[in-house]
């Protein structure tokens, strides 16, 4: 069990880096508390599996430190670091039982058999492996060898974090949310840092305590469910969170006025500085209303989901999509909307003005 | 849902059938043939029943090449098996030593069988080959064409340098298909070099070693052309394997009635060897 930061964290697989694009990560800073529950989220190819890798000790980072309990552990290999990990497919063992899969990484380190038996039972216990113990792993379903994988994490009681990546990639869909569920409650029973790589919004939200999203290899946002969906702080947060994502509209900033599509609109923030090379207003779906007044625009279609009503509408400088109740009356044709005040934010060069 | 029957779609099975027919069929009919009977020439043919089977079953002949050719075949295993899978883990796995390494392993498969014979022949020649007359300076009595532990050893020589390549591009090739995934997880369980190459990479080349070693059996224990280049038998009838004994039979002494009874029970002992190998190793696998 450890606490986890990282310090200017920069990774780049080539020898040399002449643009930013030639890293894969850059500058990146965490504070990870002990025990918690924590997601790393973004698209494939932002970064996150190459983070993962590095705070397991796989691969040595170009730039920055890592400390557990702040202690820098940056020079560390896997097993000094003791952490464990879980891949995206399950690995095991092909030529042992479960029982001998779970009992490996216990051998590895040479600890009696007596107290190898008693951990690797009681960690079948918890996965509901038990009766499969005997039984060759290759046998397993993806979801039991997933399970296996998970447990070979597990059975060493003293890891500073297991750290999960997209590990439930192979797993049937209706089997992902009786194991994700598995996995937080697991988390509450042992109480330990566990670190949880996914693209995935929906796993990434309901496992995490705190999410970090990453885009293009940096942070853009850390914080908590709630947080990212109602205050993002970066455009590439807003739409990536939520289905659908957040609308973004082009603005201009006159003094303290923000203005779109040539209407005056209200922001949660006040507006202090404009020397931006773009600007944008970002605003959910789910806090757009019809009204009398305020943005024009021209219905095009609504999709009904059963919960909800989804609108798609056009203004002069781009689409907006709205969150409609199922039994709300739509105009058709021509429209105003209003923007929740509270939930709307403006944005500068992509990230929102403080 | 009722098929449709279509007889005319058996014409499109003609030109395989005959093509086999020709190859296969037919040749292994006349053997067949020949093992039953007894000529004279002229056509004329007698019933034999099975007086060349007893015949070969009970000839001690058969029985000492049927002996050197499974010690050939198992020494050549027991070497190039693990010769093989040691080279395929010390070769590169990224960079321009991969191509360089492949096409050098390469080369010893490309070259033809009686090549292969003459090469080590003038190689291995006591007063000019290499080999021959290096060992000899070094102090060591050697000479192929009289001494049968110099032709064995020769002759193993020359099968490990010309097929080992074999083991090694299917090794390498089975290796190369295992998941980054495996080696890390390896490590962070703390596994040593040994455990991952018994409990992880040894498991994951089962299949690709499957066949590297039945091709290897087929093939050595068919071998013909390069020791009947190198050593043509001898000394003696020391290196004289199955092959080179049947042809000694066949065309040397014309006796083609016992040669064709040697000729299918060859044909069924590796035929057996391999079944009975597939099955054993893809046992567990239909289990699991």
């Amino acid at each position: 069990m450890a606490k986890v930061t990282l310090k200017g964290l920069s990774h780049s697989y080539l020898k040399t880096q002449s643009s930013e694009a030639d890293w894969a990560i850059r500058g990146v800073d965490i504070d990870w508390n002990d025990g918690g529950a924590y997601a790393l989220l973004g698209p494939s190819g932002c970064g996150k599996t190459t983070l993962l890798n590095i705070i397991s000790g796989l691969i040595t980072p170009t730039k920055g430190d890592i400390l557990f309990d702040d202690k820098v552990i940056s020079g560390l290999n896997p097993v000094e670091r003791n952490i464990a990990q879980i891949f995206q497919f399950p690995v095991i063992y092909d030529t042992m039982t479960v029982y001998d899969n779970l009992a490996f990484p216990l051998r590895n380190r040479k600890i009696p058999e007596e107290e190898i038996k008693a951990k690797v039972h009681e960690i079948a216990e918890m996965l509901e492996l038990s009766s499969t113990l005997n039984n060759r792993a290759s046998g397993l379903t993806a979801d039991g060898k997933q399970k296996i994988s998970l447990g070979r994490g597990l059975v060493r009681s003293d890891v500073n974090a297991i750290m999960f990546d997209e590990p439930l990639t192979v797993i049937d869909p209706h089997l992902k949310w009786i194991l994700r569920s598995k996995l937080k409650e697991l988390h509450q029973k042992i109480n330990r840092t566990m670190i949880y790589v996914t693209h995935d919004q929906t796993e990434a939200l309901t496992f995490a305590d705190q999410v970090v999203v990453m885009h293009e290899g940096q942070i853009v946002q850390t914080g908590t469910p709630v947080d990212l969906f109602e205050k993002p702080k970066h455009t590439f947060v807003g739409y990536f969170i939520g289905s659908p994502g957040m609308n973004v509209l082009p603005c201009q900033i006159k003094g303290n006025d923000v203005i779109v599509n040539g209407k005056k609109i209200e922001t949660h923030q006040q507006i202090k500085k404009s020397n931006f090379n773009k600007t944008e207003v970002g605003v959910r779906p789910e806090f757009i209303s019809f009204s009398n007044e305020g943005v024009p625009v021209k219905v095009l279609s609504v999709s009904n989901t059963g919960r909800h009503k989804i609108v798609d509408t056009e203004s002069e400088t781009g689409k907006i999509k709205i969150i409609a109740k199922s039994n709300e009356d739509i105009p058709s044709g021509s429209a105003f909307l209003k923007f929740k005040k509270e939930y709307t934010y403006t944005y500068g060069d992509s990230w929102i003005i403080e | 849902m009722n098929k449709t029957v279509n007889q005319k779609a058996w014409f499109f099975v003609i030109p395989v059938f005959v093509l086999v027919a020709f190859n296969a069929i037919i040749p292994l009919m006349t053997v067949v043939n020949y093992a039953f009977q007894e000529t004279f020439g002229n056509n004329v043919f007698m019933w034999e029943g099975t007086r060349w089977f007893k015949q070969i079953m009970l000839s001690e002949r058969f029985h000492a090449s049927l002996g050197r050719q499974f010690l050939f075949t198992f020494i050549i295993l027991f070497i190039q098996i693990p010769l093989g899978i040691a080279i395929a883990l010390t070769m590169p796995k990224e960079g321009i030593g991969v191509p360089v390494c492949l096409v050098l392993m390469s080369m010893p498969l490309l070259i033809p069988w009686n090549v292969v014979g003459a090469m080590w022949n003038i190689f291995a020649l006591p007063d000019i080959g290499f080999l021959g007359h290096s060992l000899n300076a070094l102090g060591f009595d050697y000479n192929f064409t009289q001494q049968i532990g110099d032709a064995w050893f020769t002759t193993i020589l020359m099968d490990v340098w010309h097929w080992t390549s074999l083991v090694v591009l299917l090794s390498y090739a089975g290796l190369r298909s295992i998941q980054p995934a495996y080696y890390q997880a390896a490590e962070i369980d703390g596994a040593s070099r040994w455990a991952i190459f018994t409990k992880i990479e040894l498991p994951k080349m089962k299949k690709v070693l499957t066949i590297a070693i039945l091709l290897r059996f087929m093939d050595s224990f068919m071998i013909y052309t390069e020791p009947f280049v190198l050593t043509g038998g001898g000394p003696g009838n020391a290196t004289a394997f199955l092959s080179i004994d049947l042809v000694k039979m066949a065309l040397g002494q014309f006796d083609l009635g016992p040669a064709a009874a040697m000729s299918l029970i060859y044909f069924f002992i590796v035929l057996l060897v391999c079944w009975v190998f597939y099955t054993l190793m893809m046992r567990n696998e239909e289990k699991s």
